[in-house]
């Protein structure tokens, strides 16, 4: 049984289920989201924002009220928000005049800020504006990021990794093979454009057992650039994608398997002593008397032997 | 043969209708099937993607989901509940995780002492049989306070104790005590996982401090003076107490506790024998040089001594030293070996 490491305890059985809920767990589910809007609120984002509860939407959280907050200038307000519902992605959404349409997505790691990117939303087109059929809730998407773009600067490598965690859901071992429906590929140009476009997967018969894939565009569609950023640090990035002990595979050493799957391991056992090696005990390999006599003879002269070799030393040291 | 002929051309003929599966990539994507991604890192189309950039986007993303889907067709599948279920390999992007990674949580002092002493915990049953109430008791929890009530309707009075005592009072007292003890002890666990510094003792209310504590306030607040109370006067028959040099400024801590394990008292030990032997001796260099003289001098009159007789008589030294009993070879009566000469 563990023991809570509070000082006030939990009255109740439920909260001390949530208290322990809360605390660091080796394997972590999906990671929540929040959105909520900044100081004022373009009606564009207002749609963007929607959207993006949407297609998150078992793990996200919709905040209705405005928050006075810039965001850069001042990052405790969002840690709150975020510490107060759990949710270590943020999607804040705010308009002025400096800068119009402006989206700030972000990750959170142990409640602190670990890095937020500001991006410009150009175009965008809403869920609603596309006739195709919706997908079901909570589907795995398949990511396609398109471009040179992305691994060429360390913004760019940034924003596809935040856009990876906050649209692939949760880590799995298995995936239903007709529940890959969703496709969100994302686009870097080189005029510094992302292009959000998302699509549902349709799986037609090609005449073998891999399908044909057609898409079928569902929205949103939307046309990023660019902005502010706040990168996290070396070492708090690292901290941050820390394996746990307990997930390391530890390889053991001598061991393999082969294409067959059989299992080859190498032992090592010490030399052998075959001089010493008890046979068969028989009369004919007894000694006999002579031989018994002979090695006691040479056993004899080979302590004398030694006995002179070292006496001539202990004379020399008189002289 | 017919049959079979007509048959393959028939699905050869169905198969041109059918789009096909491959596509031409100038560079191979990157693929992470854990996380059922693609990256592709061509360059684009700059025309198309200018003059036509939606259905260009299309097109693209198609092939690149036709490429990622061909790959995850390949791998094992498995079936469950009625469907077709696909092993991913463990995904190789890292994503940072939302908060750190547990620790292990530091043990109580009980926990480290039953470690150290190789106690385990026994599974106790959750109910027990009571022979008084005819009832299955729980160990804890619900019921458990309504059975010990049943059980204890009656207490009888101890032959030495007050009679008018309210025995029920007294063992609620104790019952308390008992608990308020476990939280104490409960929150220097937190403390000292919490390294967190936490005074032993101190004067919290007359009422309930007794005379140890005072004895002990009374010891620290002497020595906690300028001078480590050097010049306190001490009281007739005053006693210090025992156990507050940690607390006290200027003391030494005199007792310690045994050591709790084998392999820690030898290793003490060990130390001990190895500061011994590895002493080194101090060099007093005005004592070592005066003890040098001294001894030249001494020597030098011994010299001085022993030149004198040289002159006059003796200094002559035999050639061969004095022979001793026992040692020489006896030439004796062939009879007779052993034995001395009797008379």
């Amino acid at each position: 049984m563990s023991v809570l490491q509070r000082v006030v305890k939990p009255f109740t059985r439920k909260g001390k289920k949530v208290l322990m809920k809360r605390e660091p767990q080796i394997i972590e589910g999906p990671k929540k989201a929040v959105f909520f809007q900044g100081r004022k609120c373009s009606e564009k984002l207002r749609r963007l924002l929607k959207d993006m509860y949407d297609i998150k939407k078992p793990d996200s959280l919709m905040l209705n009220k405005k928050n006075d907050i810039t965001i850069f200038e001042n990052v405790t307000p969002v840690e709150n928000i975020c510490k107060k519902h759990e949710t270590p992605v943020f999607l804040m959404g705010s308009h002025s005049k400096k800068r119009p349409d402006n989206l700030v997505i972000g990750r959170m790691f142990n409640y602190s800020l670990l890095d937020m990117i500001e991006l410009y939303v150009e175009s965008f087109e809403g869920l609603r504006e596309f006739a195709a059929s919706k997908i079901s809730l909570g589907t795995k998407p398949v990511l396609i990021f398109n471009g040179l773009q992305w691994e060429q600067t360390d913004k760019m490598r940034h924003l596809k990794s935040i856009f990876i965690d906050f649209f692939h859901r949760e880590t799995v071992d298995a995936v239903r093979l007709q529940g890959i429906e969703h496709t969100i590929s994302l686009n870097a140009t080189s005029e510094g454009k992302i292009l959000l476009r998302s699509y549902k997967v349709l799986l037609k018969k090609s005449g073998c057992r891999t399908p044909r894939v057609e898409l079928e565009e569902i929205g949103p569609r939307v046309d990023f650039a660019l902005r502010r950023t706040r990168l996290p640090t070396e070492d708090l990035i690292k901290e941050a994608c820390r394996k746990p002990r307990e997930l390391k595979v530890i390889k053991k050493k001598n061991i393999s398997t082969d294409k067959l799957g059989t299992t080859h391991s190498t032992i090592h056992v010490g030399k052998q002593e075959i001089n010493k090696l008890q046979t068969r005990k028989m009369k004919g390999l007894k000694k006999t008397p002579v031989e018994k006599k002979a090695e006691r003879a040479a056993k004899k002269r080979s302590i004398k032997v030694n006995k002179e070799e070292i006496e001539p030393v202990k004379k020399q040291k008189r002289g | 043969m017919d049959v079979v002929s007509k048959v393959l051309m028939n699905s050869a003929l169905e198969a041109q209708n059918y789009k096909s599966i491959t596509v031409n990539k100038h560079i191979d994507l990157e693929y992470d099937l854990g996380t059922l991604l693609a990256v592709d890192t061509n360059d684009f189309d700059e025309k198309l993607l200018r003059s036509n950039t939606n259905d260009y986007l299309l097109d693209l993303a198609r092939d690149n989901v036709q490429l990622l889907l061909n790959r995850i067709w390949e791998l094992p599948t498995e079936r469950v509940d009625e469907a077709i279920v696909v092993k991913l390999p463990p995904p190789k992007t890292v994503l940072p995780r939302c908060k750190p990674v547990p620790k292990p949580r530091p043990l109580t002092k009980w926990q480290q002492f039953a470690k150290e002493k190789g106690i385990e915990k026994k599974k106790k049953d959750k109910l027990s049989w009571d022979e008084q109430l005819k009832k299955w008791v729980p160990l804890y929890g619900f019921k458990r306070a309504q059975a010990q009530k049943d059980k204890d309707w009656l207490i009888e009075v101890p032959g030495n104790a007050d009679p008018m005592e309210d025995q029920f009072a007294k063992k609620a007292q104790a019952k308390g005590e008992k608990v308020a003890k476990n939280e104490l002890q409960r929150l220097r666990n937190i403390a000292k996982a919490k390294n967190v510094k936490v005074p032993r003792f101190g004067l919290t209310n007359p009422d309930v401090s007794s005379a140890k504590d005072l004895q002990a306030a009374v010891t620290v607040a002497k020595a906690s003076t300028a001078s480590l109370g050097k010049f306190q006067d001490k009281l007739p028959q005053e006693k210090e107490a025992r156990g507050v040099a940690a607390i006290t400024p200027g003391a030494s801590r005199k007792r310690k506790l045994p050591p709790v394990s084998g392999t820690q008292e030898r290793s003490e030990n060990l130390n001990i024998v190895e500061s011994v032997l590895n002493k080194k001796p101090k060099i007093d260099i005005e004592k070592a040089v005066a003890r040098q003289i001294n001894q030249e001098q001494v020597e030098r009159s011994e010299e001085k001594k022993n030149e004198r007789p040289k002159a006059g008589r003796g200094g002559k030294k035999r050639s061969n030293p004095k022979p001793k009993s026992g040692k020489g070879q006896r030439k004796g009566k062939t009879g007779k070996t052993n034995g001395r000469k009797r008379r």
